[in-house]
């Protein structure tokens, strides 16, 4: 049961415990998709009842939301470009193409809380009703997720400017971008189902 | 707010209670510094990431929270069959069963199975520990701390008191107010996380890390059910964990998800707790199923009849649990179109639990029956679960269940399943693993006096509970002074205090057992009739499981290896093996956080963030963790194997 190291295919599969941590995030995926399943679930329950609040047609922007969209999109792109530069072996293309991804998901978050206060200002908290609480929530969620990817992101490549592309870091590389893109998916979700229609609707 | 206004006061039961706690406290305080424990707690303990260990302190903890609840039980049961003393008020009434029920399926049922599940899974795949060791840990001590949180409510800022179902509105800041129901929505929180990363460390165990050539349907059974549950585990719990952050929220951040106020939707939580908890039930019966079949194959000393059925018919229930949650308010108005859906699943779940039953009986069937009391559990199981079973298909019917809902028929129903099903199969799975655990078995004499008082007892206490919910009597009431309910208010009580007795004896069991018990010297403890991989390892089992792992290829895979003189020591291709090292990180992180929930019950914001942010500091060490852990060497191995095989 010693640990047997591969020498061909992606070097975070090489080992077993990298195929195993891996499988590890890809259950844990699953559950986060149950996780904002719940969440859109109750969003959708809980549309409509906005009580005395403005409603989401009158408040949402099609400027920010699409700025967003185009944000993450992107940084979902130049994540997969810095796994790309990670199978390459380059930890320098690794770290440009990562720090991108940061500073694009950072913009994002910063055009998200500008867009919470913004409509705190209008009078729509968490407070003022059950279907802001739903909106809040679902959003703030994702962004808290957002949020705490890019500090783990910051910590890996801090990790991997010491310790250069080995069989560990690879893997913790290559599960960050798993979640980063999981997020990027969800917003999609939720730009349509939320966004959208709330336009429309 | 000072410590007086924090300590709940004016009731002699719970000045009682504070008192004991307090000198149990000292006591163990005093207990281990006399005896210089401290050092053994941490550094065997405390610090522990080997899965026996971990498993055993979650059956302990278990077996502490069902004294708790057990407790509770008897207070509830004297309340009911003396209505007129007064020894309980409404409030302390209500306190006291909504703690029984959170205590027994969320800090009893769960941890004693999934303690049961630590100690034998990688021993019956032939694994060397679980997939993630320190997660394992982290998950133990979740609980831990989660537990520890919801039981300190009573003596300190009041106990919750809206029924471990906790429906709102009646659960929110309106008409909750103070932390009594924070300690139910951050207790199950934080226990929950450890249960959804305990549920993921499982799967990929099982996935992965079973020995070379065994098949998925080579597995034995109980790890087959484990890994089921796992499944449900995955897509059930975040549920719970959303359900739960949105009262949360509510109550302290003043959100409107389930108030009457803001336009929110009080009856959206009683939907997010089913799609929970209906599984949630699955989850604690799947295991029991499992070790039922293992015990029974044993000692019928025959191979499970029907495998391949009782793997498929445990999928299908797994599938049809999470389309069923309806039936638990059939009475909320969904419509009738909505309940019959309902009702036609739910009766569809009868029908796989059926084939289960049979293929036991089929197993039975003509063998050798060898009456041990793990068997004795296995046996009384069959026959009480199928009135639990029987009912619960009654109470399914959307049209008659409008009659039996929310009275003591639907209280006899679940106790019927959770204790002749989940119950006995913990002390199934204890008796028949213990000498795999600690080296020794339980007394088989003092067994069965458990055994009897505690099965006896069981149907005592709940068999008159059909009737009299038939009669009317409604859940959740404390003043019962209707004549027709009370002689058998009264009979159900005795048989309460009988199955106290019961666990009494079991308790006592094991201190007479670690006393006097002979100790195992071989690993084959049950008259060399174990068929499972965890059969072949040494007693007790030496850290790292197995010095070689044996090539499987069929299910019962031991019974074969002992004709052909095979065992888990095949000396000359031991290679050395791969550990985790110890560390004390994941309780000190579950520490902080479990502060960062207490902070949350009390409001006090400013601790929750201490603690929040201590958790994340031990999140970042954990990140650059690079610990790779150790091997064993070689010589080690076969020094350990050459003494407990006696070579
Ligand atoms: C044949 C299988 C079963 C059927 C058809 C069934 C059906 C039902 C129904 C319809 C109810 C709701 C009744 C009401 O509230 O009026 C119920 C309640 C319940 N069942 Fe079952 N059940 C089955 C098996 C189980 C099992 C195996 C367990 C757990 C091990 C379980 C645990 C419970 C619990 C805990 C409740 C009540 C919870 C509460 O309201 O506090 N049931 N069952
Ligand atoms: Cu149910």
């Amino acid at each position: 049961m010693s640990e047997e190291v591969k020498t061909t295919g992606p070097l975070e599969y090489r080992t077993n415990e990298g195929q195993m941590t891996i499988l590890g995030f890809w259950i844990f995926l699953g559950a986060e998709v149950v996780l904002f399943s719940t969440l859109f679930a109750t969003y959708a329950v809980l549309f409509g009842r906005t009580a005395d609040a403005p409603t989401p047609a009158e408040l949402f922007e099609p400027g920010t939301v699409l700025i967003m969209t185009f944000l993450l999109l992107t940084s979902s792109f130049t994540c997969g470009l810095a796994v790309h530069e990670m199978r390459r072996g380059s930890v320098k293309g690794l770290t440009r193409w990562m720090l991108v991804t940061l500073v694009l998901g950072l913009g994002f978050l910063g055009f998200e809380i500008y867009e919470f206060i913004h409509y705190a200002h209008e009078g729509a908290t968490i407070q003022s009703s059950a279907y802001w609480s739903g909106f809040f929530i679902l959003a703030g969620t994702h962004g808290l997720h957002v949020t705490l990817g890019i500090g783990w992101a910051f910590a890996l490549l801090h990790q991997i400017s010491k310790r250069g592309i080995t069989n560990v870091t690879s893997r913790k590389f290559f599960i960050i971008s798993l979640y980063w893109h999981f997020l990027d998916v969800i917003w999609i979700f939720i730009f349509t189902s939320v966004y959208l229609i709330g336009m429309v609707l | 707010m000072n410590i007086k206004a924090l300590l709940v006061d004016g009731d002699p039961l719970i000045y009682g209670a504070m008192v004991s706690i307090g000198l149990v406290t000292v006591a163990i305080l005093f207990l281990l510094t006399y005896f210089k424990k401290w050092g053994w707690l941490w550094r065997e303990w405390l610090t522990t990431v080997d899965h026996k260990k971990i498993g055993i302190m979650y059956i302990l903890s278990a077996l502490v929270m069902l004294f708790r609840g057990g407790m509770d039980a008897m207070m509830m049961r004297v309340q009911l069959a003396f209505p007129d003393l007064g020894f309980l008020d409404s409030q302390h009434y209500n306190e006291i069963f909504t703690t029984h029920g959170t205590i027994m399926i969320i800090f009893m049922a769960m941890p004693f199975l999934i303690g049961l599940m630590n100690i034998i899974v990688p021993l019956q795949i032939g694994a060397r520990d679980f997939a993630f060791p320190y997660l394992n840990a982290l998950s133990f001590w979740a609980f831990f701390m989660g537990a520890m949180l919801f039981n300190i409510s009573f003596v300190i800022g009041g106990s919750p008191d809206a029924g471990w179902t906790s429906y709102t509105p009646l659960s929110g800041a309106a008409m909750s107010p103070g932390p009594g129901q924070n300690f139910y929505l951050m207790g199950l929180q934080l226990s929950g996380i450890g249960t959804l990363a305990t549920g993921i460390n499982l799967m990929v165990t099982i996935l992965k890390m079973r020995a070379p050539g065994m098949k998925l349907f080579h597995m034995p059974i109980f790890t087959w059910s484990t890994l089921v549950t796992s499944f449900i585990i995955v897509f059930a719990f975040p549920i719970l964990t959303i359900a739960l952050a949105l009262l949360t929220i509510d109550r302290i951040f003043g959100s409107q998800f389930f108030t009457l106020t803001g336009e929110g939707l009080p009856m959206m939580w009683a939907n997010l707790f089913w799609m929970w908890g209906h599984p949630e039930v699955y989850i604690v019966i799947l295991p029991a199923f499992g070790i039922f079949s293992e015990v029974i194959a044993t000692f019928a000393k025959k191979r499970l009849f029907g495998y391949s059925a009782m793997v498929w018919s445990m999928i299908i229930i797994a599938l049809l649990s999470f389309l069923v949650w309806v039936h638990h308010f059939f009475t909320m108005g969904a419509g009738a179109f909505v309940n019959s859906v309902f009702s036609v699943s739910t009766m569809l779940i009868a029908v796989p639990t059926g084939v289960k039953i049979f293929n036991w009986l089929a197993t039975l069937y003509k063998s050798k029956i060898e009456f041990s009391v793990a068997m004795l559990w296995a046996l009384a199981f069959i026959p009480s679960f199928i009135l639990g079973g029987v009912t619960g298909v009654m109470l399914g019917m959307a049209a008659a269940d409008f009659q039996f809902h929310n009275s003591y028929f639907l209280i006899a129903h679940f106790h019927y399943v959770l204790i002749a099903g989940t119950v006995f199969a913990c002390f199934a799975g204890l008796v028949y693993w213990y000498p795999k655990m600690f080296g020794h078995k339980m007394n088989e004499r003092i067994g069965k006096w458990a055994f009897w008082f505690f099965v006896i007892g069981f149907h005592v206490c709940f068999f008159p509970q059909y009737f009299l919910g038939l009669d009317g009597m409604p859940r959740r009431l404390f003043i019962t002074n209707v004549v027709e309910w009370l002689p058998l208010n009264v009979i159900s009580t005795v048989g309460a205090f009988g199955m106290g007795i019961g666990f009494a004896i079991f308790v006592y069991n094991v201190y007479y057992s670690y006393r006097h018990s002979e100790r195992e010297t071989t690993g084959d403890s049950w008259n060399g009739n174990g068929r499972t991989l965890e059969w072949a390892t040494t007693t007790p089992v030496p850290y790292y499981n197995f010095a070689t792992v044996p090539h499987v290829d069929e299910i019962d895979p031991y019974v074969r290896m002992k004709k052909e003189g095979k065992t888990t020591f095949d000396e000359p291709n031991v290679k050395p093996i791969h550990m985790p090292s110890y560390t004390g990180r994941p309780f000190i992180m579950m520490a902080f956080l479990g502060l960062a929930s207490f902070g949350l019950v009390f409001e006090w914001i400013w601790l929750a963030i201490v603690g929040l942010i201590g958790g994340i500091i031990f999140m970042i060490l954990r990140t650059y963790d690079y610990d790779e852990g150790y091997y064993v060497s070689v010589e080690e191995i076969k020094r350990t194997e050459r003494k407990a095989r006696g070579l």
